[in-house]
């Protein structure tokens, strides 16, 4: 019982917390100088006044804002996200065709990453004054610092140009036939650069936090006590050690999933890789009202499922979590 | 006997091989050509939708009545003919006869007497079809075009992406004004061009294929075009050089340009932007503060260095321009007023409009921009200014609306922009120097220049037949305009065409990719 009500309290704050978000939003663009008539104006190599009038007229942009509110939450409360302004398109089929592509580039890169940082981590918490120590910090250090349009580029010129490996741009490529492995190995091939693009900055983050916590356990009182009863370096390390280590880590990773949005936006834009992260970006800078909130609205939605999921690992790992 | 037929074939097989080899320049039918598009496709109708991004994919799904060859002449297209009667208020277009849409509909008349309606319900370049009141269709295959006035610059309108011909039995089903929103302008898109349209990921690419029932006989040689969207230039430039793209254009980076130039395997050019036309420009509010003195107007022309944007900041990509109509144009007069870097003159003009140097102050101005490419520009304008005592504040804009809006109600002094000619000059030139188009929103006559010969000359030269007489009043208009600078001209933007050594017969006329691509080839 206890579960459930707890599930209904999260599922009632998600709601009044996407509300806000819609609310704000709408507001925020209302504030901005200047409205979606422009950019269509501007994608047009500029119009007239009589023009702009009318996009503004079939959009309902002259009419009051909080009538344009009232009817955009109601449309959103029967789960209708609207017309794109910019592309004239639904919104929700915007945001599905997109949406594949992302998932797949964050969850690639997250998963990657998370398992890669964790080995590192524990590696270089081993011995946190050797060699391979330094070079996992230098690492980590390179790949937080670094900005990713910086590595894209970099990773292009090296793999794509020097040595053609990988290919530039895009998800896939359209002029090869096959069967479903053809376009596997295909689709596979234009991840490499992306993901390990996106996947160096989570890397550090999750490299650097197993690293501490790993050092943290590994001086506690159970250590000593496992090593004392002659148990095997490695399986007091893997089977004592790290399993105690990995709830922050864990945390961590799940709180990454907002980076659906945030992280993935540049090197989408870098990679061309035809995601949400991209759509957001252009919408943004094309004042696409409903295209933004519609993004929200399904990152939101994201980063709730992906906290509830955080929290189920969480109990599987830790069943200290549940019991409390 | 086996091994003399094996030697004959070897020998057939060498001289097919040179034969090939020889014919080098003909044009072969067949692949696949990987383009680019520098940004996402908002719509694929040409007729209500204008601008670069849709011109591509615009122009080979439509047919035009006319295209333009490299030298600015007319050519025959849809319509294998046409007349303008004398007195200039009759435009007779004879169609060709078997001309088709994608789904195999005839292209008649109709056609073009709806493509007409919907153009000039939609398009946002109300002066192309303004004077066109009535389209008589006498029989399937004639167009006549009634206009009140003589509209010269109607024949530029005719062609590229301007004028698609679009099928009626496909968007005539519903209100002329809905057509800017018709569901079949992004998918399922019908129109009588060289390529149809296989399919549209919005964000990701638009692919082309060969229409077999082509009106012109053996066109085009493609089988198929690819136009991938890749937004980040960097990326593109990489993609040109490893080959993974054969062709793209509008690239407008100095930097990506001179690199690309040094691969051996591109040709980089500058040609075939002559009618889209885009010149970067710093525009002066004539109606604000001491901006409204032609003197102060002409010391800060006389203040910038031109040689310094030219050599430095475009690094030598773009090339000079000196008045509201592109340097490619054949109504480009380049003979006017050049405002060769000059400080002490520049002085002399400001102390004489009365605001001398204060301090080592005179005034202070703000100057906006309108796309992140002219900072550059802006950041050296008021170094530049700063010389002769012109404090200046560069003002950012967050993004395009903001600085969109600040143009609209003239609430600036001065802005660095790029503004494009769009073909005849009474489309893309006119707006930005007519009087009775002050502050009409983003790229009107947002200085608030008045000048009644300008008026006048704009206005006999919108109606003049005669091309010397229409050239010598656009001179005298270019004059002017130079002299009392109510916008400083710099450079052109440098748009550049890349293309691989695969290429056969790229886009190079006036229109650039807005055209019909059914001459280009792949060669073997």
């Amino acid at each position: 019982m206890k579960v459930i009500e707890n599930f209904l309290i999260r599922v009632a704050y998600a709601v009044i917390l996407l509300t806000a978000v819609l609310i704000l939003n709408f507001s925020m663009m209302h504030l901005a100088p200047g409205d979606v008539a422009d950019t269509i104006s501007q994608s047009m190599g500029g119009a007239d006044k009589e023009i702009l009038d009318q996009i503004r007229a079939d959009y309902g942009l002259d009419r009051p804002f909080l009538i344009q509110l009232g009817s955009y939450i109601g449309n959103v409360l029967t789960f209708d996200l609207g017309y794109s302004f910019f592309y004239n398109t639904p919104v929700t089929e915007l945001i599905l065709q997109r949406l594949p592509a992302t998932l797949l580039l964050v969850f690639t890169a997250q998963v990657l990453a998370l398992i890669i940082g964790v080995m590192l981590g524990v590696i270089s918490a081993r011995r946190p004054n050797g060699l391979t120590s330094h070079f996992v910090t230098l690492l980590a250090l390179f790949g937080y610092s670094a900005p990713v349009f910086w590595t894209g580029i970099l990773l292009l010129i090296g793999f794509s140009l020097n040595v053609h490996w990988f290919p530039v741009a895009g998800m896939r490529d359209v002029t090869i036939s096959g069967g479903f492995w053809v376009h596997f190995v295909d689709v596979a091939r234009h991840l490499v650069l992306p993901v390990i693009t996106l996947g160096s900055i989570f890397l550090a983050l999750y490299s650097r936090l197993c690293r501490a916590t790993m050092l943290e356990v590994l001086g506690s009182d159970y250590i000593r006590t496992a090593k004392a009863k002659g148990l095997h370096d490695r399986d007091v390390i893997y089977k004592h050690a790290l399993k105690n280590s990995l709830s922050p880590v864990i945390t961590l990773a799940g709180l990454q999933f907002s980076a659906v949005i945030s992280g993935a936006v540049l090197v989408e834009a870098v990679f061309s890789w035809p995601g949400l992260g991209t759509l957001a970006f252009q919408s943004i800078i094309a004042r696409d009202t409903p295209t933004i909130l519609g993004i929200l609205f399904f990152s939101a939605l994201v980063v709730i499922v992906g906290n509830l999921l955080t929290d189920l690992v969480l109990r599987l790992i830790d069943p200290r979590i549940g019991t409390k | 006997m086996k091994y003399f037929l094996k030697r004959i074939i070897a020998a057939i097989a060498i001289v097919s091989t040179i034969g090939t080899g020889l014919m080098a320049d003909e044009p072969v039918q067949g692949g696949t050509l990987i383009t680019v598009l520098g940004s996402n496709v908002r719509n694929l109708n040409s007729s209500v939708q204008s601008g670069i991004v849709t011109g591509y994919p615009g122009a080979q799904l439509f047919a035009s009545p006319l295209r333009y060859d490299e030298n600015w002449d007319p050519q025959p297209y849809l319509a294998k003919s046409w007349k303008v009667s004398d007195d200039g208020l009759q435009v007779t277009l004879n169609l060709v006869s078997n001309a088709k849409f994608h789904d195999g509909v005839p292209l008649t008349s109709e056609d073009v007497a709806f493509s007409v309606e919907v153009i000039k319900a939609n398009h946002p370049f109300k002066s192309m079809f303004a004077p066109v009141e009535s389209v008589d269709t006498p029989n399937a295959h004639t167009a006549i075009l009634n206009l009140s006035k003589p509209h010269p610059a109607l024949m530029l309108a005719m062609s590229g992406q301007l004028m698609s011909i679009i099928p009626k039995h496909i968007y005539g089903d519903g209100a002329i004004t809905d057509v800017k929103t018709h569901a079949r302008n992004n998918e399922n898109v019908v129109g009588s061009g060289p390529f149809k349209l296989v399919e549209f990921k919005n964000g990701e690419h638009v692919i082309l294929e060969r229409f077999e029932d082509f009106f012109i006989e053996g066109r085009p040689y493609l089988d198929k075009i690819v136009m991938r969207i890749i937004s980040d230039p960097a990326a593109r430039a990489i993609a040109y050089e490893n080959g993974e793209v054969h062709m793209g254009g509008f690239e407008s980076l100095p930097r990506i340009i001179n690199r690309l130039k040094k691969v051996d395997s591109l040709t980089v050019t500058p040609n075939g932007y002559g009618a889209i036309g885009p010149l970067d420009w710093l525009a002066m509010n004539t109606q604000r503060g001491p901006l409204k003195d032609v003197r102060v107007r002409k010391a800060i022309a006389y203040s910038i260095d031109k040689n310094f944007i030219h050599k430095a900041l475009m690094q030598g990509t773009a090339s000079d321009s000196r008045t509201g109509i592109h340097p490619d144009s054949p109504f480009y007069s380049g003979d006017v007023e050049s405002y060769d870097v000059d400080l002490d003159k520049a002085n002399a003009l400001l102390d004489e409009a009365g605001y001398p140097l204060n301090g080592n102050s005179r005034f202070s101005l703000t100057i906006d921009f309108g796309w992140p490419g002219v900072k550059p520009q802006v950041e050296y304008a008021k170094a530049a200014l700063k010389k002769v005592g012109i404090d200046v504040q560069v003002r950012a804009s967050a993004d395009f609306p903001t600085w969109a809006k600040r143009m609209g109600e003239m609430d600036f002094d001065m802005s660095w922009d790029t503004v494009f000619n769009w073909g005849d000059p009474v489309i893309g030139v006119h707006r930005t120097y007519v009087s009775d188009n002050v502050g009409k929103g983003v790229w009107s006559n947002t200085q608030g220049y008045s000048n009644a010969r300008v008026d006048e000359i704009l206005a006999e030269a919108a109606v003049e037949v005669d091309a010397s007489k229409r050239k010598a009043l656009y001179a005298e208009f270019q004059a002017i305009i130079a002299d009392e600078v109510p916008v400083y001209h710099t450079n052109t933007l440098p748009y550049h065409t890349v293309y691989s050594d695969k290429v056969g017969n790229p886009p190079l006329g006036i229109w650039g990719t807005s055209t019909p691509i059914d001459m280009t080839y792949l060669k073997k």
